[in-house]
C-alpha cells in the first residue's frame, strides 16, 4: 500500500529533486571546495533511489503516470510519465550523470568554483529528466528550453574564454531556435489530437498522419530534433560546444543533450514515421550527417575535435536508423542510443585525462603516450575499438544491426542501392579516425614539446573510465545477460506495442552485415595507412569550409538589422519616445473611431447642469490649463495643480463616490506636500525651450488627445449600460458583512487585486528609501527672489497648534478605520489620514524632534502590514477555503453596541499599515534628506566654505 | 452635465499629455499626475453619474438604487498607486539631477542659456 502511494508522486522528485540539489551544491561550495561534488554526488544518488521502485512495474510492461492539475481551463496538466524509453534515458542520464561528477571533482583546478559548476550540472540533469519523464508536452518544451539555458551556463562555464562564450552563444541560438519551433510543433500537434498529454498523441498516430498539417508539425518537431541533436545542416555547433571543460563534454554529448533530439525522434516514433516526408528528412539529414561527421572526424588535430564529429556522425547513424523508418531499425537506434552514450562518455574522459596530463589537446604534439599512461591507454584503446565497430565490443552489435537495416532499406526504391555503400564508406572513415585516435595519441613515435610531462591520472579520476568500458565489454560480449532487458522495455515502450522478433547474439554466421563491417575494417585501416595524401588533399579545400562563417554573418546582419530599426525609433531621447507613444495611441483612437459605423453618441438621457457644478469644473479646468501655462514658474504651477486635485475631490463628492472623495482629498495634500519638499532640490524654474516647433507640435498633439478624450467620453456617457456590479450590490450584505460596497468590494471580492496593490505601495515606499539611500544634494539657502528658505523653521503656533491635532487625527482615523466596512471609509483613507497626521508632525516640529517620539520604524510597518494582510487570505487558506475568503460575525461591544467583525478587517488593517507606512517613509526620507543637505553649514563656520565646483554648477544653475 | 464632465476630462488630459513631453523633469511629473486624474475621472465616469446614490446599502430603502461600486473601488486603489508612482518619480528626478547635474529629462543639459549665463559671470 505504502509503495502504491509512493508511485503517485516519485517522478516529478526525481526530475526536480536535481533543481533543489542546485542550490544546496550551489551553497556547499562556501563550507568546503569539495562539498559541492558530493552534494551534486548525492542528490543524484538519491534521485536513482527514488526512480527504483517504479523499475519493477516498467519491467511488468507498465507505463506509470503521475498528474495534477495545471490550467484545467486549457486542458494543461502537470503530468510526469515512466514507460520504457524514459526510464532507459533516465538511467543514462543518472548513471552517466553520477560519474561525470565523480570525474569531475578531479578534474576541475582549484581556480574554478566548484559550487558553480556543480550547480549548472545539476540543473542541466534536472532539465534532461524533465524532457524524458514529461506526460504533457508543454511541459515537457519548458524542459526542453531548460536544457538550452542551463548547457548553455555550463558549455561556457570558463567564462574568460572568448571561445568559450561564442561557442556557448552559438549553442543558445541554434538549440533555443530549435525549441521554439518544437514548441510551435507541439502546440499544432495539440489542436490536432486534442490533448497535450502523450498517452492520447501516442494512440493518435492515423490522425496526425493523415491531417493536412503533418507536415507543418514534422517540419517543425524536426527543427527541434535536429538542432538539438547537431544535425545536419545545424551540426557546426557542436565542435565549437568543446571549449566547454571536458566532463560537461563527456556529459553533454554522450548520453543527454544531443540524445534530447534523438530521444524526441523515438518518442514520436510511432505517431509521426512510416510516412515518405518521415524517410527522406529524417533519412536524409541522418545519412548525410553520418558521412559529413565522419569524413571531419578523420582530419581534426584537437582530440576533443575528433570526438565532437564522430558524436555528429553516430547521432546521424542513429537519425538514420529513426529515418529507415521499420520496427528493427527502431531496435537498432534504441540499442545504439545505449552503446554510443558508453563508449564516447569514456572516451571524452580519457580525452580529458590526456588533455589535464599533457597540457594540451593537440594530436600532432601528442605521441606515444602508451609507455607513460598505459592503463588509461587500455581503456582508450577498448573504447575506441568499440567507436569503429570491432567484433566482441558492443558498437560492434549495434552495427552489424544497423548494415543489415540498409540491406534492406536498398530495395526500396532504384536509388536505395546507393545506402548500403554510403553507410560503409562513413564506416570505412569511423574505423579511420578511431585508428587515428589509437595510434597517433599512444604511439607513432615521442611526444613533441608538451607543457607537462605526461603520468597516470589519480586513481579515482579513472574509475568512471574502468566502469565505462567495462560495460562495453559485458554488452559486447554477453549481450543477453546485460542489456537485453533494458532494450527490451526501452524498445516496447517506443514502439508502444510488443516489439518485433531480434536476436542479440553476437554470431549470427557468415552473411552480408558481416563481410560489410569486416570491408570497413580493412578499407578504414588502408584509408588511415594512406592518411598524408589525403590530408594534404584536405587541407587543399575542404578543410577551409566552415559553417560559423555563414552562422556570423547571418548573426551580424541580424543584429544591425535589428540595432538600425530600433535607432530610427528610439534616438536616446525620452520626449521622442513619448511622442511616438501617444501619437501611436491617438492613431490607433482615430482608426477606432472611423472604422464605427454606428453613430459617435448615443441617446441616453443627459442630466441637467446646474450652475455651482459648472462654476467647480469651470475653476477645474482653468487651474488645469494654468498649471500648463505656467509651468515654468514651477511653484506656482504646483499650486495650480493643488487646486485641480481638490476639485476632483469635490466632483468625488458631487457624483456619489464618497470613499473617493476623501481618499483623493488626503491623497491631494500628501501629492502636493512630497512636491513641495522635492521642488526645493530642483530648480526653481524651468528654461525657456527653444525649439518653437517642437512646443507647436506638442500643442497640437496635446489637442488632439483632449479632444479624442473627451468624445470618447462622452460616446461612453451617451449610451446605456449594464453593469456587473448587480452581484457586488446584492452580495456585500450576506457574504461581505458589510453595506459599503466600495470597501467590501476592495477588501473582500477583489481582496487579491488589493493585496498586488498595496504590494506595488511598499516596493514604491521602499525603492524610494533605497535612491535617496546616501544621497546628498546641493541645498540652497535662498530662493529665486533672494528670500531666506528657513526665515522661521518650526514657528511656535503651528507646533502647538499640530501637537494639539495629533490625537484628534489618530482617532479621526481610527473612527475611519472602524466604520469603513459599512460607511465610507477604510483602510487606505484611514491609513492616508494617519499619514497626514505624521506627516504634519514632522513638518511642524521636524524630523529630529518626531523622530525622538515617534519610534516607529516604517520598514517594519510596511512588512507587518503586507504580512497582516497576506496572513489573512493564507488563514482562509489553512481553512480548506480558497485564498482570501472571508469570515464575519457579531459583537456586542458594551457601550458602542452591536459591532460587527470581519475577517476582512484585519485584511483593511494590513492595507492600513502599508499605506502609512508607505506614505510616510516616502516624505520623511525626502525630509531628511533636506536635513542632511543641511548640516553641512550648519556645521561650518560663520565664514562660508568655498564650495566644490559641482555645488557650484547646480547652483547657478538653479538661479 | 456629460459633456461638462466629458470636457474637464479632455482638458486634463491635454494638458498632462503637453506637460508629459516637457524636457524638464519636474513638468514631466505634474503632466503624469494631470493625466492620473484624467484616467481617473474617465474610469470613475464609466459608471456612469449618479447623484446622491452612494454605494451603501441602505436596508431600510425600497427597491433601493445605487451608483456602480466597481469603477469607485477600481479609482480608488488607482488613487493611491498613482501617488506611489508620483512619489517614485519625483525621487527619480532627484536622483537623476543628483547624478547628471541637471533635470533633462534625457540627462543632457542642452540649453544654451545656461552656458551664457556661466560666461558671463
Amino acid at each position: 500500500m505504502t509503495s502504491m502511494t509512493f508511485l503517485s508522486f516519485n517522478l516529478p522528485i526525481v526530475a526536480l529533486l536535481p533543481f533543489f540539489g542546485a542550490i544546496f551544491a550551489a551553497w556547499a561550495s562556501k563550507i568546503n571546495r569539495l562539498a559541492s561534488a558530493w552534494v551534486a554526488a548525492l542528490v543524484t544518488i538519491l534521485a536513482l533511489a527514488f526512480l527504483a521502485p517504479s523499475m519493477a512495474l516498467v519491467f511488468a510492461g507498465e507505463t506509470l503516470i503521475q498528474s495534477w492539475t495545471w490550467i484545467p481551463a486549457i486542458g494543461l496538466e502537470f503530468a510526469f510519465r515512466l514507460d520504457g524509453l524514459a526510464l532507459l534515458f533516465a538511467l543514462l542520464i543518472l548513471v552517466i550523470g553520477l560519474l561525470v561528477i565523480l570525474y569531475a571533482r578531479y578534474y576541475l583546478s582549484k581556480k574554478d568554483s566548484m559550487g558553480r559548476f556543480f550547480a549548472y550540472l545539476l540543473m542541466f540533469m534536472g532539465s534532461m529528466l524533465g524532457i524524458v519523464l514529461s506526460e504533457n508536452l508543454i511541459q515537457m518544451v519548458v524542459f526542453w528550453e531548460l536544457t538550452s539555458l542551463t548547457s548553455f551556463l555550463l558549455i561556457s562555464y570558463w567564462q574568460h574564454r572568448q571561445d568559450a562564450r561564442a561557442g556557448a552563444r552559438m549553442a543558445l541560438v541554434i538549440t533555443g531556435g530549435g525549441g521554439l519551433a518544437l514548441l510551435a510543433g507541439v502546440l499544432l500537434l495539440g489542436y490536432v489530437v486534442g490533448s497535450y498529454n502523450l498517452t492520447d498523441v501516442l494512440a493518435a498516430g492515423d490522425l496526425i498522419r493523415g491531417h493536412d498539417l503533418y507536415l507543418p508539425i514534422l517540419v517543425l518537431i524536426l527543427l527541434g530534433v535536429f538542432t538539438k541533436s547537431a544535425q545536419f545542416p545545424f551540426h557546426f555547433w557542436l565542435p565549437h560546444a568543446m571549449a566547454a571543460p571536458t566532463p560537461v563534454s563527456a556529459y553533454l554529448h554522450s548520453a543527454t543533450m544531443v540524445k534530447a533530439g534523438i530521444f524526441l525522434l523515438a518518442r514520436f516514433f510511432p505517431v509521426l514515421s512510416g510516412t515518405p516526408e518521415w524517410t527522406w528528412l529524417v533519412g536524409g539529414a541522418g545519412l548525410i550527417t553520418f558521412l559529413l561527421g565522419a569524413y571531419f572526424a578523420l582530419f581534426q588535430n584537437d582530440i576533443k575535435g575528433l570526438l565532437a564529429y564522430s558524436t555528429i556522425s553516430h547521432l546521424g547513424l542513429i537519425t538514420l536508423l529513426f529515418g529507415f523508418g521499420t520496427q528493427l531499425a527502431a531496435v537498432a537506434a534504441i540499442f545504439h542510443i545505449i552503446n554510443h552514450a558508453t563508449f564516447k562518455a569514456s572516451l571524452f574522459m580519457v580525452a580529458g585525462i590526456i588533455d589535464h596530463e599533457t597540457g594540451t589537446r593537440d594530436m600532432r604534439r601528442i605521441n606515444g603516450l602508451f609507455k607513460y599512461m598505459p592503463h588509461t591507454a587500455i581503456l582508450a584503446m577498448i573504447a575506441a575499438a568499440a567507436m569503429a565497430g570491432v567484433p566482441l565490443l558492443n558498437g560492434f552489435l549495434s552495427k552489424e544491426m544497423f548494415f543489415d537495416q540498409a540491406l534492406t532499406a536498398s530495395n526500396a526504391s532504384v536509388w536505395a542501392w546507393a545506402i548500403p555503400i554510403l553507410v560503409v564508406l562513413a564506416a570505412v572513415f569511423s574505423v579511420a579516425y578511431s585508428l587515428r585516435f589509437i595510434h597517433d595519441v599512444f604511439f607513432n613515435g615521442e611526444p613533441i614539446d608538451l607543457p607537462k610531462t605526461p603520468h597516470e591520472p589519480p586513481r579515482f579520476m579513472k574509475i568512471p573510465v574502468d566502469l565505462l568500458v567495462i560495460i562495453c565489454l559485458a554488452v559486447g560480449m554477453i549481450p543477453m545477460f546485460t542489456v537485453a532487458p533494458i532494450l527490451a522495455v526501452a524498445v516496447a515502450g517506443t514502439l508502444q506495442t510488443t516489439p518485433p522478433e531480434y536476436s542479440l547474439a553476437i554470431w549470427h554466421g557468415f552473411n552480408l552485415p558481416l563481410l560489410m563491417s569486416f570491408v570497413a575494417l580493412l578499407l578504414g585501416v588502408l584509408v588511415y595507412v594512406m592518411r598524408k595524401r589525403l590530408f594534404a588533399w584536405h587541407e587543399s579545400g575542404v578543410a577551409h569550409w566552415d559553417a560559423r562563417i555563414i552562422f556570423n554573418a547571418v548573426m551580424g546582419a541580424l543584429g544591425s538589422f535589428a540595432n538600425k530599426v530600433t535607432r530610427s525609433f528610439d534616438k536616446g531621447s525620452l520626449q521622442n519616445a513619448s511622442v511616438w507613444v501617444i501619437a501611436t495611441a491617438l492613431l490607433a483612437g482615430f482608426i477606432g473611431f472611423t472604422s464605427v459605423s454606428a453613430p459617435l453618441f448615443g441617446d441616453r438621457v443627459l442630466m441637467p447642469v446646474d450652475g455651482v457644478s459648472m462654476l467647480a469644473i469651470a475653476i477645474l479646468m482653468v487651474a488645469s490649463v494654468l498649471t500648463v501655462a505656467w509651468h515654468r514658474k514651477r511653484l506656482i504651477s504646483l499650486v495650480m495643480l493643488g487646486v485641480v486635485g481638490l476639485i476632483i475631490s469635490l466632483m468625488f463628492v458631487k457624483f456619489s463616490a464618497p470613499d473617493l472623495a476623501l481618499t483623493q482629498l488626503s491623497v491631494e495634500i500628501v501629492t502636493v506636500i512630497l512636491l513641495l519638499l522635492a521642488l526645493y532640490f530642483l530648480p526653481q524654474t524651468t528654461p525657456k525651450e527653444t525649439c518653437d516647433l517642437r512646443v507647436s507640435r506638442d500643442i497640437v498633439i496635446a489637442l488632439l488627445s483632449g479632444v479624442g478624450v473627451t468624445l470618447l467620453t462622452m460616446a461612453v456617457l451617451t449610451r446605456d449600460f449594464s453593469p456587473i456590479s448587480e452581484y457586488f450590490l446584492l452580495n456585500s450584505v450576506p457574504g461581505g458583512g458589510g453595506t459599503n460596497v466600495v470597501n467590501v468590494i476592495l477588501v473582500d471580492f477583489r481582496g487579491t487585486d488589493t493585496l498586488g496593490e498595496i504590494a506595488v505601495l511598499a516596493l514604491a515606499g521602499l525603492g524610494i528609501f533605497a535612491m535617496l539611500q546616501g544621497m546628498k544634494l546641493h541645498a540652497p539657502e535662498r530662493d529665486t527672489g533672494g528670500r531666506l528658505w528657513n526665515a522661521d523653521l518650526h514657528p511656535e503656533i503651528m507646533q502647538t497648534l499640530t501637537r494639539l491635532l495629533l490625537p484628534l487625527m489618530i482617532m479621526i482615523a481610527i473612527y475611519i478605520f472602524l466604520r469603513g466596512h459599512n460607511l465610507p471609509g477604510g483602510g487606505f483613507i484611514a491609513g492616508l489620514i494617519a499619514a497626514v497626521a505624521l506627516i504634519v508632525q514632522y513638518l511642524s516640529n521636524g524630523i529630529a524632534w518626531t523622530n525622538d517620539r515617534l519610534k516607529f520604524d516604517m520598514h517594519w510597518v510596511i512588512g507587518f502590514g503586507l504580512l497582516i494582510a497576506t496572513g489573512t487570505g493564507l488563514v482562509a487558506m489553512g481553512l480548506g477555503y480558497p485564498f482570501m475568503t472571508t469570515a464575519f460575525t457579531y459583537l456586542n461591544w458594551p457601550v458602542v453596541g452591536k459591532f460587527e467583525v470581519a475577517s476582512a478587517i484585519a485584511f483593511d488593517l494590513g492595507v492600513f499599515l502599508v499605506v502609512v507606512g508607505a506614505t510616510v517613509m516616502s516624505l520623511v526620507e525626502l525630509g531628511k534628506l533636506s536635513n542632511e543637505s543641511h548640516q553641512a553649514p550648519t556645521q561650518s563656520k560663520p565664514q562660508p566654505k568655498p564650495q566644490p565646483k559641482s555645488q557650484r554648477k547646480l547652483e547657478q544653475e538653479a538661479n | 452635465m456629460e459633456w461638462l464632465i466629458s470636457l474637464a476630462i479632455g482638458v486634463l488630459t491635454a494638458s498632462g499629455v503637453y506637460l508629459t513631453l516637457r524636457a524638464r523633469t519636474f513638468p514631466v511629473v505634474l503632466g503624469l499626475t494631470l493625466l492620473a486624474y484624467a484616467v481617473n475621472i474617465f474610469l470613475f465616469a464609466m459608471g456612469r453619474l449618479t447623484v446622491g446614490l452612494p454605494a451603501v446599502i441602505d436596508k431600510t430603502a425600497e427597491a433601493a438604487q445605487y451608483s456602480d461600486p466597481l469603477p469607485q473601488a477600481l479609482v480608488l486603489t488607482a488613487i493611491v498607486i498613482a501617488f506611489g508612482m508620483t512619489a517614485f518619480l519625483i525621487v527619480l528626478a532627484l536622483k537623476a539631477r543628483g547624478e547628471l547635474g541637471n533635470d533633462h529629462v534625457d540627462g543632457l543639459d542642452e540649453a544654451p542659456h545656461n552656458n551664457a549665463s556661466k560666461e558671463a559671470k
